[in-house]
């Protein structure tokens, strides 16, 4: 299914190539031109893969962090943890971007800048997520198990690290890579802070070189390539855990 | 240890707990002395199993006393390690660890909670498992083995953690028919010992071969307690009797 697709994106650009609304000298790589457009757009990728790795570290932490008081039965931490979720939840993210970077070094007097106030919007955004994925995650191990780390004398840390996280998170990793993908498209909207990455560039180039639809298509398969390698990656970690557990 | 020959080892004084608005144990005053093995029985829903999980905390008394090795449980909480680290459990669905190895699962606690070494622990869970005689299944995962076979890992767990209190919640109920005698094997060779030992089990054949003592509970409340052939011959109440004829007589 994946590869069909490939192909006949490719087969779209190719018959492109011909046609008299394609301008693919931009980025041709047997022109001078051509060659320093396509690395100026590549250039970006280092940025985009840096602010969402970087920014799903902090989330997924931030996440459990947050999804761990919510499974509490201390009625108040759960209602931190609720208000927490449903206030993130409901800020767009690019609004939550515009929010931190201009907005929050005027409320704590620190200048941030542009990568970390990237990461630190993706990262809370996603975060609301990320918990929500634990919480389900964390109830789907049976009982039994707190039971039994319980009557092994494991405390809370070691219970929940040794015992149910682990069964945690082999089931939530699907949805964690789908956070994974989500992320990496979502860095593209850092675009408007000024982050020099891989949309940033496609913009800057296009405004330059008047060619928005070759710009645009290279960008498009840049984000494609990029997170179909992510998605094989997720499930060839998710076939291996399995493995793990069969034996 | 303050204890002395003979002292109770567990004593509940007048426990009562409630889900709800069920009160599933009404009152209850209940003695085991250090290496007294006592078999639990009765219906469905009488309290029996509610009974041994208060005894390590898991399911936590409203009312009463508990006092288990001279410590007294606080109400409403769990228990305090010193309790849980001298308290096995065994358990109707066994409970093992699924991402675990054999080995994994019998050195967690001893290394987490006991704080033994890596080498310390695995010598305590070979010698283990060599007692429930299932040393080669030691780096296989538990669904690799049979029902019979992750019941005596899960007892082999237990002890790793060097009890001296082993309690067991139905360990046979949730076994195939010709898995459940390598399971009592283990357990009656593991009474010989001298194991202090509480056993909610229907399995009158292992109670009256192993059991100091029996309790029968109903609606929340110990109805009758005797050694075992005046229990089986002799039963005093009516529930009791009707109990026993129902499991006995088929």
């Amino acid at each position: 299914m994946r590869n069909v697709l490939l192909f006949a994106l490719l087969a779209l650009v190719l018959a492109g190539c011909s046609s008299g609304n394609w301008g693919w000298y931009v980025v041709n790589p047997q022109t001078k031109t051509g060659w320093t457009n396509i690395t100026f757009l590549l250039s970006g990728l280092k940025y985009t893969l840096l602010l969402s790795l970087t920014a799903i570290c902090i989330s997924v932490t931030l996440g459990l962090l947050v999804a761990l008081p919510g499974l509490s039965s201390r009625r108040w931490l759960r209602m931190a943890s609720r208000t927490y979720v449903e206030l993130v939840r409901a800020v767009p993210i690019l609004v939550m971007i515009l929010w931190v970077y201009y907005g929050l070094p005027t409320l704590t007097g620190l200048a941030i800048g542009v990568f970390w106030a990237g990461v630190i919007a993706l990262a809370l955004s996603d975060s609301a997520f990320e918990a929500e994925i634990f919480r389900a995650g964390i109830q789907s191990v049976a009982k039994g198990q707190y039971e039994a780390a319980y009557s092994v004398s494991l405390n809370y840390v070691d219970t929940m690290r040794y015992v149910i996280l682990p069964q945690a998170i082999r089931r939530i990793l699907p949805a964690l890579g789908n956070q994974l993908v989500y992320m990496l498209k979502m860095s593209s909207l850092v675009s408007v802070i000024g982050m020099q990455e891989l949309t940033r560039k496609a913009n800057e180039l296009v405004v330059t070189e008047y060619r928005p639809l070759e710009i645009y298509t290279v960008l498009v398969l840049e984000y494609l390539v990029l997170i179909l390698i992510v998605s094989a990656g997720v499930r060839w970690l998710e076939r291996r855990l399995q493995a793990d557990e069969r034996g | 240890m303050t204890q002395t020959e003979g002292d109770p080892i567990i004593r509940f004084e007048g426990v009562s707990k409630r889900f709800g608005d069920f009160e599933v144990l009404k009152s209850i005053d209940f003695e085991a002395r250090q290496g007294e093995r006592i078999v639990v029985c009765g219906p469905s829903g009488s309290g029996k199993s509610t009974l041994i999980r208060c005894i390590n905390g898991l399911e936590p008394h409203d009312a009463g006393t508990i006092t288990v090795e001279g410590v007294t449980l606080g109400r409403g909480k769990a228990a305090p390690a010193r309790v849980r680290n001298g308290v096995g459990m065994v358990f109707q669905q066994f409970n093992l660890f699924p991402h675990l190895t054999v080995l994994q699962n019998l050195t967690l606690g001893p290394i987490r909670a006991r704080k033994l070494t890596q080498a310390q622990a695995r010598e305590t869970a070979m010698r283990y498992l060599e007692r429930v005689r299932i040393p080669e299944q030691a780096d296989k995962y538990p669904r690799q083995l049979s029902g019979g076979q992750q019941q005596r890992v899960a007892i082999a767990r237990s002890l790793c953690m060097e009890p001296r209190i082993m309690l067991f919640d139905e360990p046979t109920s949730a076994l195939d028919p010709e898995m459940i005698s390598e399971v009592l094997d283990v357990m009656v060779e593991l009474a010989g010992t001298g194991m202090t030992m509480i056993v909610v089990t229907h399995e009158m054949g292992f109670a009256r071969k192993v059991a100091d003592r029996m309790v029968f509970m109903d609606h929340g409340q110990i109805v009758e307690t005797a050694p075992p052939e005046a229990f089986f011959t002799a039963p005093r109440s009516q529930r009791c009797r009707d109990f026993l004829n129902k499991i006995l007589n088929h």
